[in-house]
């Protein structure tokens, strides 16, 4: 049996994060297939985010190689994406390549975003040797969803992707 | 796609509008439902959203430029993925802008200023140039022309966002000030627009708040990190905020009326926050006379230096929020505005004591220093060699 365009869909890779699939991303919110087509709508990780061109036509090249002709892919902005959203499995895909996966992101409370300065954040342990500390490096990496960080004890730079 | 091979994971594919590699960009609202809700002022979003889009593009543009001066690579990766965040908010605010309506777009060559450039010729509407801009108002309502057209089409006169964003940098103290400034004042505002009425619009907010909280953290502990750091440092963070507190009035100005008017406490309690962190003295209120009939020399003959006089610094640390509140109506340079520039009345409402100075103009209204034409004769090269061009 071929197969389903939401099993093919699943498959399609992130542009910047190869080792995940979109659908361990979170990043496809929904596959429907009827007599007109398959619908695919995907949410972008980020309003910049430069593969989300990518990732279209990755959808659409994907679908059409399954045998899939009519592929329309929409973009659904809200609710926003979050890093909430990568699965478990896509977590352990991470860890496997060295990244570590993000936390639970913060529950947003009414009032103000408060502006944290200085604070500890809270631990985040190297993917390399399991240290349970690291430290900051930078805010920001290669992408806008990952961060810099190193371990204390192995002395590895790592990438943590952050929560949001 | 091998993870390994960064070269084979940027050739093995076979189409030609490659992201990492051409202008193949589609239209970053491809496939949301471009409908406006009713009730929504098709035009008062349109020049709210370009106005919004504007401040991110600007403020993208100018941080683009750091990437390679930074102190550190860390901070050009960092510096690079703001601008980034920044310029995806451009790019939906204003296609949103377009969509809503065709009369943002720039008008025809005839029309432009004289120090706009020409538009890009219309070309080809195909779908398979999706990046031709055009200069037919009609073409650039729609998808990534719209964005283009916007972006590269206009000349400064018909730019509507704040002198804040457009402004050069003296060093890095000022980017960080400036930056700690926009992302606050940006946070707060399109805070509040998460429940605004047209569904784009909210969720464009929705999104930038998430990313605008890290760009505020990583300008705060910048300013810190310099201003409670060496002699030196803390004397340069000191600078920046005295040449940035002049700007902050123009943000007062807001005539577009689905602009929120409740942000200014936040912002005044994070800014009086981040500046206590950093040791760094909040500049302070302007003679109360001055501020009655402020004379046009003290507010504009050398606003980027004046209140780094002994005069203005503050020698009470600003703490308590609601005091900061309080005080903000005095401290901040808002006060100084002809009240013209805070009700939107006409000019013959203008006191006859003031002369408006060029801060007290508002890139809202068009108005913008010469660095806006330099930002667009960088931004707009290529667009203005090579009309319509994608390759
Ligand atoms: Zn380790």
């Amino acid at each position: 049996m071929s197969p389903s365009a939401a099993e093919v869909a699943a498959t399609v890779t992130d542009p910047e994060m190869p080792m995940l699939t979109l659908a361990d991303l979170g990043v496809i919110r929904d596959v429907r297939q009827d007599d007109g087509g398959v619908v695919v709508t995907v949410t972008p990780t980020y309003s910049g985010c430069p593969a989300m061109d990518e990732i279209r036509a990755d959808i659409r090249r994907a679908l059409a190689g399954a045998g899939f002709d009519a592929v329309e892919v929409r973009t659904e902005l809200s609710p926003a994406w979050t890093s909430d959203w990568i699965t478990p499995e896509g977590r352990a895909k991470l860890s496997a390549a060295g990244i570590s996966p993000p936390g639970p992101a913060a529950r947003r409370h009414d009032g103000p975003v408060p502006l944290v300065l200085g604070a500890p954040r809270r631990s985040i342990a190297c993917p390399q040797c399991g240290h349970p500390e690291s430290e900051q490096i930078a805010a920001f990496s290669a992408t806008a969803c990952r961060e810099l960080r190193r371990c204390p004890v192995c002395r590895e730079p790592f990438e943590h992707v952050k929560e949001i | 796609m091998s993870f390994d091979d960064a070269y084979g994971a940027l050739t093995d594919h076979d189409d030609d509008t490659r992201w990492a590699y051409g202008t193949g960009f589609a239209d970053p609202l491809a496939g949301v439902p471009a409908a406006i809700p009713p009730g929504v002022d098709r035009a008062a979003l349109a020049e709210y959203c370009l106005m919004l889009g504007d401040d991110a593009l600007i403020m993208s543009h100018r941080l683009q430029q750091w990437v390679t001066l930074a102190p550190e690579l860390e901070d050009e990766v960092a510096i690079a993925n703001i601008a980034l965040d920044l310029l995806g908010q451009a790019r939906l605010l204003l296609t949103r802008a377009a969509e809503a309506s065709a009369d943002v777009a720039p008008a025809p060559a005839a029309a432009s200023s004289a120090a706009a450039p020409a538009p890009v010729a219309a070309s080809s509407a195909a779908g398979d140039a999706p990046v031709a801009a055009s200069s037919a108002a009609g073409d650039a309502s729609t998808g990534a022309r719209g964005e283009d057209a916007l972006a590269f089409g206009r000349g400064p006169a018909e730019f509507r966002n704040v002198q804040l964003v457009e402004r050069a940098d003296a060093d890095f103290a000022h980017l960080v000030a400036r930056l700690l400034a926009f992302a606050t004042w940006r946070l707060a505002v399109l805070d509040r627009l998460r429940d605004t009425a047209d569904p784009i619009l909210a969720a464009v907010a929705t999104k930038a708040v998430k990313e605008l909280t890290y760009h505020r953290e990583y300008a705060a502990h910048w300013v810190v990190r310099l201003g409670d750091g060496t002699d030196e440092s803390h004397s340069r963070m000191q600078s920046a905020i005295d040449a940035l507190w002049p700007l902050l009035a123009e943000l007062d100005h807001e005539p577009s009326p689905l602009a929120p008017t409740t942000w200014r406490p936040e912002f005044n309690a994070i800014l009086s926050q981040v500046l206590t962190a950093a040791t760094v003295a909040e500049p302070a209120a302007a003679p109360a006379e001055s501020s009655a009939a402020a004379p046009a020399e003290s507010s504009a003959a050398a606003p980027a230096e004046s209140s780094a006089a002994d005069a203005s610094l503050s020698t009470e640390a600003p703490d308590a929020v609601s005091a900061v509140d309080d005080a903000a109506e005095m401290s901040l340079p808002g006060a100084t505005l002809p009240p013209t520039h805070r009700g939107g009345g006409g000019g013959g409402a203008r006191a006859a004591n003031f002369e408006i100075s060029p801060l007290a103009e508002s890139g809202r209204d068009g108005v913008h220093t010469p660095a806006l034409a330099e930002i667009l004769d960088e931004m707009q090269g290529l667009a203005r060699s090579v009309p319509g061009g994608v390759w």
